[in-house]
Protein backbone atom coordinates (compact mmCIF):
# COMPACT_ATOMS: atom_id res chain seq x y z
CA UNK A 1 0.00 0.00 0.00
CA UNK A 2 2.89 2.35 0.97
CA UNK A 3 4.58 1.88 -2.64
CA UNK A 4 1.26 1.97 -4.33
CA UNK A 5 0.55 5.57 -2.65
CA UNK A 6 4.37 6.34 -3.48
CA UNK A 7 3.92 5.39 -7.02
CA UNK A 8 0.59 7.52 -7.18
CA UNK A 9 2.60 10.59 -5.54
CA UNK A 10 5.24 10.10 -8.30
CA UNK A 11 3.35 9.71 -11.38
CA UNK A 12 0.83 13.14 -10.33
CA UNK A 13 4.32 15.09 -9.99
CA UNK A 14 5.30 14.24 -13.09
CA UNK A 15 2.41 16.58 -14.56
CA UNK A 16 3.02 18.77 -11.75
CA UNK A 17 6.31 19.42 -11.57
CA UNK A 18 7.32 19.82 -15.78
CA UNK A 19 4.33 21.94 -16.30
CA UNK A 20 5.41 23.93 -13.30
CA UNK A 21 9.14 24.46 -15.02
CA UNK A 22 7.36 25.37 -18.23
CA UNK A 23 5.28 27.97 -16.46
CA UNK A 24 4.54 29.17 -20.21
CA UNK A 25 2.14 27.05 -21.88
CA UNK A 26 3.06 24.48 -24.00
CA UNK A 27 3.07 24.74 -27.73
CA UNK A 28 0.79 22.67 -30.32
CA UNK A 29 3.83 20.87 -31.31
CA UNK A 30 4.72 20.32 -27.72
CA UNK A 31 1.08 19.59 -26.86
CA UNK A 32 0.82 16.76 -29.72
CA UNK A 33 4.29 15.39 -28.76
CA UNK A 34 2.94 14.88 -24.98
CA UNK A 35 -0.60 13.27 -26.02
CA UNK A 36 1.19 11.03 -28.65
CA UNK A 37 4.07 9.79 -25.89
CA UNK A 38 0.60 9.57 -23.29
CA UNK A 39 -1.19 7.26 -25.50
CA UNK A 40 2.33 5.11 -26.88
CA UNK A 41 3.19 5.01 -22.65
CA UNK A 42 -0.81 3.28 -22.48
CA UNK A 43 -0.22 0.79 -25.18
CA UNK A 44 3.37 -0.67 -23.74
CA UNK A 45 1.64 -1.31 -20.83
CA UNK A 46 -1.04 -2.91 -22.52
CA UNK A 47 0.97 -5.16 -24.14
CA UNK A 48 2.63 -6.24 -20.80
CA UNK A 49 -0.39 -6.64 -19.66
CA UNK A 50 -1.65 -9.05 -22.67
CA UNK A 51 1.87 -11.20 -21.92
CA UNK A 52 0.86 -11.86 -18.14
CA UNK A 53 -2.98 -11.09 -17.19
CA UNK A 54 -5.54 -14.89 -17.35
CA UNK A 55 -8.18 -12.61 -16.03
CA UNK A 56 -10.23 -12.21 -19.05
CA UNK A 57 -11.91 -8.61 -18.09
CA UNK A 58 -7.83 -7.60 -17.68
CA UNK A 59 -7.35 -9.24 -20.99
CA UNK A 60 -10.34 -7.41 -22.78
CA UNK A 61 -9.46 -4.02 -21.01
CA UNK A 62 -5.90 -3.87 -22.26
CA UNK A 63 -7.04 -4.94 -25.76
CA UNK A 64 -9.50 -2.64 -25.60
CA UNK A 65 -6.67 0.02 -24.31
CA UNK A 66 -3.97 -1.03 -27.40
CA UNK A 67 -6.72 -0.60 -29.87
CA UNK A 68 -8.11 2.87 -28.99
CA UNK A 69 -5.13 4.58 -28.38
CA UNK A 70 -3.41 3.12 -31.05
CA UNK A 71 -6.32 4.35 -33.03
CA UNK A 72 -6.30 7.96 -31.59
CA UNK A 73 -2.59 7.79 -32.16
CA UNK A 74 -3.34 7.59 -35.46
CA UNK A 75 -5.56 9.71 -35.85
CA UNK A 76 -3.22 12.34 -34.11
CA UNK A 77 -0.91 11.39 -36.39
CA UNK A 78 -2.96 12.07 -39.72
CA UNK A 79 -3.59 15.10 -38.43
CA UNK A 80 -0.34 16.52 -37.41
CA UNK A 81 0.71 16.00 -40.68
CA UNK A 82 -2.41 17.84 -42.62
CA UNK A 83 -1.52 20.44 -40.58
CA UNK A 84 2.64 20.58 -41.18
CA UNK A 85 3.20 20.45 -37.49
CA UNK A 86 6.63 18.43 -36.19
CA UNK A 87 5.30 17.36 -32.77
CA UNK A 88 8.39 18.73 -30.69
CA UNK A 89 9.73 16.46 -28.03
CA UNK A 90 9.80 18.44 -24.33
CA UNK A 91 9.99 18.12 -20.71
CA UNK A 92 6.61 16.24 -19.93
CA UNK A 93 7.06 13.96 -22.26
CA UNK A 94 10.35 13.05 -20.99
CA UNK A 95 9.02 12.99 -17.49
CA UNK A 96 6.46 10.67 -18.32
CA UNK A 97 8.37 8.07 -20.22
CA UNK A 98 10.75 8.14 -17.30
CA UNK A 99 7.89 7.48 -15.27
CA UNK A 100 6.16 5.04 -17.30
CA UNK A 101 9.76 3.21 -17.66
CA UNK A 102 9.64 2.51 -13.99
CA UNK A 103 6.23 2.05 -13.39
CA UNK A 104 6.79 -0.92 -16.40
CA UNK A 105 9.90 -2.41 -14.86
CA UNK A 106 7.59 -2.66 -11.40
CA UNK A 107 4.87 -4.40 -13.23
CA UNK A 108 6.95 -6.69 -14.84
CA UNK A 109 7.93 -8.19 -11.68
CA UNK A 110 4.38 -9.38 -10.79
CA UNK A 111 2.37 -11.92 -11.73
CA UNK A 112 -0.76 -13.41 -11.45
CA UNK A 113 -3.64 -11.26 -9.21
CA UNK A 114 -0.85 -9.16 -7.90
CA UNK A 115 0.03 -8.05 -11.36
CA UNK A 116 -3.60 -7.67 -12.44
CA UNK A 117 -4.54 -5.74 -9.32
CA UNK A 118 -1.34 -3.05 -9.57
CA UNK A 119 -1.52 -3.24 -13.54
CA UNK A 120 -4.95 -1.75 -13.10
CA UNK A 121 -4.71 0.42 -10.57
CA UNK A 122 -2.12 2.12 -12.41
CA UNK A 123 -4.51 1.97 -15.24
CA UNK A 124 -7.01 4.30 -13.38
CA UNK A 125 -4.10 6.61 -11.72
CA UNK A 126 -2.28 6.90 -15.31
CA UNK A 127 -6.04 8.02 -16.97
CA UNK A 128 -7.01 10.06 -14.03
CA UNK A 129 -3.54 12.09 -14.35
CA UNK A 130 -3.64 12.51 -18.24
CA UNK A 131 -7.49 13.34 -18.00
CA UNK A 132 -6.53 16.25 -15.29
CA UNK A 133 -3.22 17.66 -17.43
CA UNK A 134 -5.55 17.71 -20.85
CA UNK A 135 -8.52 19.17 -19.12
CA UNK A 136 -6.44 21.73 -17.12
CA UNK A 137 -4.02 22.56 -19.38
CA UNK A 138 -3.45 20.66 -22.77
CA UNK A 139 -7.19 21.58 -24.17
CA UNK A 140 -6.49 24.95 -22.72
CA UNK A 141 -3.81 25.69 -24.36
CA UNK A 142 -4.12 24.40 -28.08
CA UNK A 143 -4.37 27.28 -30.27
CA UNK A 144 -5.52 24.95 -33.45
CA UNK A 145 -8.83 24.26 -33.54
CA UNK A 146 -9.05 20.77 -35.34
CA UNK A 147 -6.22 19.86 -32.48
CA UNK A 148 -8.45 21.13 -29.84
CA UNK A 149 -11.35 19.09 -30.83
CA UNK A 150 -9.09 15.64 -30.91
CA UNK A 151 -7.95 16.30 -27.76
CA UNK A 152 -11.44 16.99 -26.66
CA UNK A 153 -12.67 13.65 -28.31
CA UNK A 154 -9.29 11.94 -26.76
CA UNK A 155 -10.74 13.74 -22.82
CA UNK A 156 -14.09 11.81 -23.51
CA UNK A 157 -12.02 8.83 -24.48
CA UNK A 158 -10.02 8.29 -21.74
CA UNK A 159 -12.19 9.27 -19.02
CA UNK A 160 -14.41 6.36 -20.58
CA UNK A 161 -11.12 4.37 -19.70
CA UNK A 162 -10.64 5.89 -16.59
CA UNK A 163 -14.51 4.53 -15.79
CA UNK A 164 -13.73 0.99 -17.32
CA UNK A 165 -10.51 0.34 -15.23
CA UNK A 166 -12.72 1.52 -12.38
CA UNK A 167 -15.18 -1.22 -13.53
CA UNK A 168 -12.88 -4.13 -13.12
CA UNK A 169 -11.14 -3.04 -10.51
CA UNK A 170 -14.41 -3.20 -8.34
CA UNK A 171 -14.61 -6.87 -9.93
CA UNK A 172 -10.87 -7.78 -8.93
CA UNK A 173 -11.71 -7.16 -4.96
CA UNK B 1 -22.10 -19.22 -54.23
CA UNK B 2 -25.37 -21.85 -54.16
CA UNK B 3 -24.49 -21.94 -50.31
CA UNK B 4 -25.61 -18.44 -50.69
CA UNK B 5 -28.33 -18.62 -52.26
CA UNK B 6 -29.97 -21.36 -49.98
CA UNK B 7 -29.30 -19.55 -47.26
CA UNK B 8 -30.98 -16.45 -48.75
CA UNK B 9 -34.14 -18.63 -49.62
CA UNK B 10 -33.72 -20.31 -46.07
CA UNK B 11 -34.17 -16.87 -44.69
CA UNK B 12 -36.84 -15.77 -46.87
CA UNK B 13 -38.53 -18.78 -46.15
CA UNK B 14 -37.55 -18.26 -42.16
CA UNK B 15 -39.06 -14.69 -42.32
CA UNK B 16 -42.38 -15.70 -44.10
CA UNK B 17 -42.73 -18.20 -41.85
CA UNK B 18 -42.66 -16.05 -38.74
CA UNK B 19 -44.72 -13.71 -40.49
CA UNK B 20 -47.24 -16.37 -40.71
CA UNK B 21 -46.78 -16.90 -37.21
CA UNK B 22 -47.11 -13.37 -36.25
CA UNK B 23 -50.04 -12.36 -37.92
CA UNK B 24 -50.23 -9.56 -40.10
CA UNK B 25 -47.22 -7.48 -40.57
CA UNK B 26 -47.61 -4.12 -38.85
CA UNK B 27 -46.44 -2.03 -41.80
CA UNK B 28 -44.63 0.84 -39.82
CA UNK B 29 -41.63 -1.29 -38.53
CA UNK B 30 -39.09 0.57 -38.94
CA UNK B 31 -35.52 1.39 -38.65
CA UNK B 32 -34.26 3.48 -35.70
CA UNK B 33 -30.60 4.88 -36.19
CA UNK B 34 -28.72 5.96 -33.87
CA UNK B 35 -25.41 7.25 -34.96
CA UNK B 36 -22.29 7.26 -32.48
CA UNK B 37 -19.67 9.10 -32.80
CA UNK B 38 -16.47 11.27 -30.67
CA UNK B 39 -17.81 8.93 -27.83
CA UNK B 40 -21.71 9.69 -28.09
CA UNK B 41 -24.73 7.90 -28.93
CA UNK B 42 -26.51 10.63 -31.30
CA UNK B 43 -29.72 11.05 -29.99
CA UNK B 44 -29.50 9.73 -26.59
CA UNK B 45 -32.90 8.94 -26.55
CA UNK B 46 -34.53 7.08 -28.98
CA UNK B 47 -38.66 5.85 -29.32
CA UNK B 48 -39.42 2.74 -30.76
CA UNK B 49 -41.99 0.21 -31.11
CA UNK B 50 -41.34 -3.60 -30.16
CA UNK B 51 -40.40 -4.95 -33.68
CA UNK B 52 -38.44 -2.13 -34.90
CA UNK B 53 -34.77 -2.54 -35.73
CA UNK B 54 -32.65 -0.40 -34.01
CA UNK B 55 -29.56 0.32 -35.76
CA UNK B 56 -26.33 1.93 -34.26
CA UNK B 57 -23.99 3.39 -36.79
CA UNK B 58 -20.34 3.41 -35.19
CA UNK B 59 -18.38 6.92 -36.98
CA UNK B 60 -15.73 6.66 -34.52
CA UNK B 61 -12.63 4.48 -35.05
CA UNK B 62 -12.95 2.82 -31.55
CA UNK B 63 -15.16 -0.48 -31.04
CA UNK B 64 -18.13 0.26 -28.64
CA UNK B 65 -20.89 -1.38 -27.60
CA UNK B 66 -24.92 -1.06 -26.62
CA UNK B 67 -25.24 -3.11 -23.61
CA UNK B 68 -28.22 -3.42 -20.87
CA UNK B 69 -26.65 -4.25 -17.02
CA UNK B 70 -27.63 -7.68 -16.61
CA UNK B 71 -29.19 -7.59 -20.06
CA UNK B 72 -28.77 -8.09 -23.73
CA UNK B 73 -25.37 -6.53 -25.86
CA UNK B 74 -25.02 -5.29 -29.08
CA UNK B 75 -21.02 -5.17 -30.76
CA UNK B 76 -20.55 -2.29 -32.46
CA UNK B 77 -17.26 -2.42 -34.59
CA UNK B 78 -15.14 0.50 -36.00
CA UNK B 79 -16.66 1.96 -38.75
CA UNK B 80 -19.54 -0.71 -38.73
CA UNK B 81 -23.34 -1.09 -37.34
CA UNK B 82 -24.87 -3.26 -34.87
CA UNK B 83 -28.39 -3.93 -34.87
CA UNK B 84 -31.19 -5.36 -32.60
CA UNK B 85 -35.11 -5.33 -33.28
CA UNK B 86 -36.69 -4.31 -30.44
CA UNK B 87 -38.72 -6.25 -27.72
CA UNK B 88 -41.42 -5.06 -25.63
CA UNK B 89 -38.63 -4.97 -22.60
CA UNK B 90 -36.62 -2.80 -24.29
CA UNK B 91 -36.79 0.11 -22.09
CA UNK B 92 -33.78 0.69 -20.80
CA UNK B 93 -30.78 2.41 -20.46
CA UNK B 94 -27.44 0.70 -21.92
CA UNK B 95 -23.60 1.57 -21.88
CA UNK B 96 -20.82 1.20 -24.08
CA UNK B 97 -18.97 -1.87 -22.24
CA UNK B 98 -15.77 -0.08 -23.35
CA UNK B 99 -16.48 3.47 -22.43
CA UNK B 100 -18.97 3.75 -19.82
CA UNK B 101 -19.22 7.03 -19.88
CA UNK B 102 -21.20 7.04 -22.70
CA UNK B 103 -25.11 6.39 -22.16
CA UNK B 104 -28.02 6.20 -24.15
CA UNK B 105 -31.58 5.06 -23.35
CA UNK B 106 -34.09 2.94 -25.25
CA UNK B 107 -38.10 3.87 -24.75
CA UNK B 108 -40.65 1.31 -26.23
CA UNK B 109 -44.03 2.88 -26.82
CA UNK B 110 -47.26 0.92 -27.03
Amino acid sequence: MKTLSAALGAACLVFAASLAGAADKPTDPQIAHIAYSAGVIDVEAAKLALTKTQNPDVKAFAESMQKDHEAVNDAALALVKKLGVTPEDNETSQSLAKAAEAKRAELGKLDGAAFDKAYIDNEVAYHQQVNGALETLLIPSAENGELKSLLETGLKLFQGHQQHAEHVAAGLK
Amino acid sequence: MTALLLDRRQLLLGGAALLAIGGPARAEASTVRITVEKLAFVPEEITVRAGDTIEWVNKDPFAHTATVKGGWEVAIPPGKTGTRVAAAGDDIEYYCRFHPNMKGRIVVSA
